[in-house]
């Protein structure tokens, strides 16, 4: 390295870059913005983490009905608040439960199970059972894993209030929960993009009557207006556009913070050198915006959007949970915690609380993902010490 | 309280105790502080750095020991670790930090103090002061001057309120700051950045310390700023009978001030004498490319263009007449009525640039003159005035009525060369598309022709053709400079606007970068306008000068004339105010003050 560096240098060397990433120095020359950022990712290991989670997590959704071992629909009333089984194993049998029936104890009125261990429930894989349509196309009965017999019931994580396999609902409502998060946020950034946007390139007058719109969305509480606008959903409509509506109000007060930070953005980038280059350049505004601009703070927009999908779907978690976002027969999350809204219910099937766990590690996911991405967005800064 | 700061005082005279060195001779007599083969390290992710290696150097008693070096040399590091005040994932390894507070007092070692214990606090600000760079950042905005001052004397002596502010006000008016009864009241924000200064190193005076640590003190100032603020210096050392140790990357500072000289480099001393040897008689090589790489004023040592390469030196290839520019502020109190304040930023200057020439702007900070610059670039609308360019067909344009539109095909006749090289380049883009993107968008050259005519700029410009396909990240500082010439240069422009295009270099590369700008100019025929604070520079490669000062072009001739016989008060002010890097020519000149009838003491 020669010695002209400026003073008060806050830009990385291509050496410092290359141990940061740990790529050789001669990649790290070559190596584009998004490369930059890839393999500095890379090295968050929690961040990798959540990344996988999180892709793990999507794939399940989206082939729910080959992943779950039964149809969110079938029910057993025989099996209402049946705990958990778990997998029994022989050499002669392989992975096997014991049937069970259930009672209701005529004098505590507790739900009774008893094992018949003279049967058993043989369990695969790639079994045969409900059928469901893959991708909404390819109809099909091959489940990953459930009972041999079609029509046998196996409860990995225990049954609800109708006898329903728990197991087989979380995934099913994880295609709502984690899609709804994508779509709402999807929504919001179109509208933080235009309308931050506008305010942040046309400033004055402009700039403040969408900044104070914006401190009026803000001000408002936030549960009490999503109340009353989920209040005002019909009943008689379907789960479809139940699920449109809700995304929808969702995203209508969440697009504000996304606008802050692209407005924001925008600012700081409008005063850089570089942008007044590309206009001596006699570059036209719109491809300033789009090539000189955009570029350098897509990778902060992509970061805040990720930190944005888990409020979205602890706050459909929560609509739905107090009974005015989606209702039954949709099943999400917050839905199936529904039935664990009383202490009852929970002292005696604390095993209904698990959709819970699924909306926690859905969050925690995406935050450390979030995290990981706002960390590396930047790779010319300087991490913080 | 009382009891505590005894029992405080009680922990620190044990430690400084215990920190003593003994034996026959630890150090020189004559000297307040040697350090020996002392060895800082900053430990990070990526290994250890070692900032300081190895440095061994001595500072006598009542001199000024000048450390000069380029940026990253170690020179504020060894500073930093003297007192201990290391930034965080650095520490002081090994080495000793000896200080004898009197001439026959005991030696202290303070690399053997605690960094965070009552020792070393007892040391800091009483015994060895310090003045750092930048004083808006190192003094508190939300205490009163007076109140940072007083702190110090309440801290390190016991002393009355009333007492106290008697002190501060006392040596308030020993810095020079005027009305110091009223300046003691006032905030940070509201002196300006001289005064700022002033009172940064009348904060380090107050208890009258042994010695005086200076880290830049001069750098974020102008020049003309500077040269009282050294003056300041050199007289309170004399008064107070202090040892100075200077900090500075400025050899012409250097020459002016110091007794003794350490050069450093990569954290190593390369050279330690008195200012004379080095200067005249350098040992080391690297002391000699430092000195050779000095804009020394009066040296030409460019070659400039040979006149007869311009048909007509006269014809004028941009006229500016009457030009002014004015800027809108919000300015009044929170509640009382907004009114908009006009900050004439540049007011009714005529100047024509001479087709062939390179005309310099000087002027100090806020002057106008980055403000002139961007209206001939037309970054900025004029407000009033003409700005006439005569076309390569003879035909003269006004630039200023053009609308965008119209002024495209001019955008890639005049270009600018920026100052902070790493701000400049978008980091998103190669250099290729950076260099190729004017001739892109005005769709002059795609594909292959594009990449070749990009490239055999690079050449130009003193890279490799190979180092088109990389990002920005992967140049240094000159590096990427001769990247945005290559950049101004390739819509084969016939003016250049260089707004401070050096002054964010290292010395050695800016010599490099001013033979560079010379060099394309003799071969392309380009006329510059060539904006800086820095006059040596502006000397060495200056055909024309214009000064400007709050807005004004007060001066404006042949660059011999305006240097050697400056008609107007401020530009000999200025002129007198630079350093002259040559210690034997020190006290020959006469320091110039420029109080203009309009500005405030």
């Amino acid at each position: 390295m020669s010695t002209d560096q400026l003073p008060q240098q806050d830009v990385e060397t291509p050496g410092e870059l290359a141990t940061e990433t740990g790529r050789s120095a001669a990649d790290v020359t070559v190596a584009s913005q998004r490369q930059l950022i890839w393999w500095r990712f890379r090295r968050h290991k929690l961040a990798m983490a959540g990344l996988y989670v999180m892709i793990a997590m999507y794939v399940v959704a989206i082939f729910a009905g080959f992943f779950a071992p039964f149809s969110k629909d079938t029910t057993s009333a025989d099996h209402a608040y049946q705990p958990p089984q778990l997998p029994r194993f022989s050499f002669s049998e392989g992975f096997y439960v014991h049937p069970t029936t259930g009672s209701t104890d005529p004098e505590t009125l507790a739900r009774v199970f008893e094992e018949d261990t003279s049967r058993v429930v043989n369990l695969g894989f790639f079994v045969r059972g409900d059928e469901y349509s893959l991708l909404g196309v390819i109809d099909t009965d091959i489940h990953l894993f459930g009972p041999t017999e079609p029509g046998e019931r196996f409860y990995l994580l225990g049954a609800d209030r109708t006898g329903g396999d728990l197991l087989s609902k979380i995934i099913y409502g994880a295609q709502i929960s984690l899609s709804l998060g994508l779509a709402g946020v999807a929504i919001s950034l179109v509208l933080g993009l235009v309308l931050g946007g506008i305010s942040g390139y046309f400033g004055g007058w402009v700039d403040s009557v969408i900044q104070r719109i914006i401190e009026l969305i803000m001000s408002i509480p936030t549960l009490p207006l999503w109340l009353g606008l989920a209040a005002a959903i019909p009943p008689q409509w379907g789960p479809t556009r139940t699920y449109f509506m809700i995304t929808i109000i969702l995203s209508l007060l969440g697009w504000t913070s996304l606008a802050r930070v692209i407005r924001g953005r925008l600012l700081q980038t409008r005063n850089e050198d570089y942008v007044l280059a590309a206009k001596l350049d006699g570059v036209r505004t719109r491809r300033i915006i789009s090539r000189h601009m955009l570029p350098s703070f897509l990778s902060h927009i992509i970061a805040t959007v990720s930190l944005a999908v888990p409020a979205m779907i602890l706050a459909e978690t929560s609509l739905s949970f107090l009974g005015l976002g989606l209702r039954a027969p949709a099943v999400s999350w917050g839905v199936l915690l529904q039935d664990a809204q009383s202490v009852q219910v929970v002292a005696t099937a604390p095993w209904l609380l698990l959709p819970g766990l699924a909306v926690v590690v859905a969050v925690v996911a995406f935050n450390f993902v979030g995290d990981g991405l706002r960390d590396s967005a930047d790779p010319y800064g300087r991490r913080a010490p | 309280m009382s009891r505590r700061r005894r029992t405080q005082e009680r922990d620190a005279a044990r430690e400084i105790a215990a920190a003593t060195v003994g034996g026959d001779r630890p150090m020189d007599p004559g000297s307040v502080l040697e350090l020996q083969h002392l060895c800082t390290t900053f430990h990070t992710d990526e290994g250890a750095v070692k900032a300081v290696d190895d440095v061994s150097l001595r500072i006598r008693r009542g001199s000024t020991t000048c450390i000069v070096g380029e940026s990253g040399s170690g020179k504020s590091a060894t500073a930093r670790s003297i007192i201990q005040v290391v930034d965080h994932p650095g520490r002081v390894e090994s080495g000793r930090v000896l200080y004898r507070p009197a001439s026959d007092g005991p030696v202290v070692d303070l690399a053997a103090l605690d960094a965070t214990g009552p020792g070393i606090r007892s040391i800091r600000g009483r015994e060895i002061g310090l003045v750092f760079q930048e004083p808006m950042s190192s003094l508190s905005p939300v205490h009163t001057i007076g109140d940072q001052i007083g702190e110090v004397l309440e801290l390190h002596e016991r002393l009355a309120p009333a007492a106290v502010r008697e002190r501060v006000i006392d040596d308030l008016r020993r810095v020079g700051i005027p009305r110091p009864e009223e300046r003691a009241g006032a905030y940070t924000f509201q002196l300006s950045g001289g005064m700022r200064q002033r009172a940064m190193i009348a904060m380090a005076l107050v208890c009258r310390p042994s010695l005086l640590i200076a880290d830049e003190p001069t750098t974020a100032l102008d020049v003309t700023t500077q040269a009282q603020i050294l003056d300041l210096l050199a007289e309170l050392k004399e008064s107070l009978g202090m040892t100075l140790m200077f900090i500075t990357h400025d050899l012409g500072v250097v020459a002016e001030i110091a007794d003794d000289v350490v050069v450093m480099r990569h954290g190593r001393v390369v050279e330690h004498g008195p200012v004379d040897q080095i200067f005249h008689e350098p040992r080391h090589d690297y002391t000699r490319e430092l000195l050779a790489a000095l804009p020394q004023r009066g040296a030409v040592t460019v070659t400039e263009p040979v006149p007869a390469e311009v048909p007509a030196p006269a014809r004028p290839l941009l006229r500016i007449q009457d030009l002014e520019m004015t800027f809108e502020a919000a300015a009044g109190t929170m509640f009382g009525r907004r009114r908009t304040e006009r900050v004439n930023a540049v007011d009714k200057v005529t100047l024509d640039i001479p087709e062939g020439s390179t005309v310099g702007l000087v002027g100090e900070s806020g002057c106008g003159k980055t403000t002139l610059g961007r209206c001939v670039l037309r970054a900025y609308r004029p407000t009033a005035g003409k700005l006439f360019y005569t076309g390569a067909d003879g035909r003269e344009t006004d630039l200023a009525a053009l609308s965008e539109k119209e002024l495209l095909p001019f955008r890639r006749q005049i270009r600018m060369v920026f100052q902070d090289p790493y701000g400049s380049l978008n980091p998103r883009m190669t250099v290729r598309q950076v260099i190729g993107e004017p001739l892109r968008v005005a769709g002059l050259a795609s594909g292959s022709e594009l990449d070749g005519r990009v490239e055999e700029m690079l050449v130009r410009v003193g890279l490799k053709r190979s180092m088109a396909g990389r990002y920005p990240h992967a140049f240094s500082g000159g590096e990427r400079q001769r990247i945005g010439i290559a950049r101004a240069l390739i819509t084969e422009p016939r003016l250049v606007v260089a707004d401070e295009a050096v002054s964010a270099l290292d010395v050695s590369v800016r010599t490099q970068i001013l033979e560079l700008l010379a060099e394309l100019q003799g071969d392309l025929g380009l006329t510059y306008l060539f904006i800086s604070h820095d006059l040596s520079v502006v000397e060495r490669i200056c055909d024309q000068v214009a000064v400007m000062y709050f807005g004004v072009l007060v001066e404006h001739g042949p660059a011999e004339q305006v240097f050697a016989d400056p008609r107007h008060g401020y530009t000999r002010a200025l002129l007198s105010a630079v350093p002259v890097a040559d210690p034997r020519l020190r006290g020959t000149r006469e320091r110039v003050v420029y109080e203009s009838e309009g500005s405030a003491a």
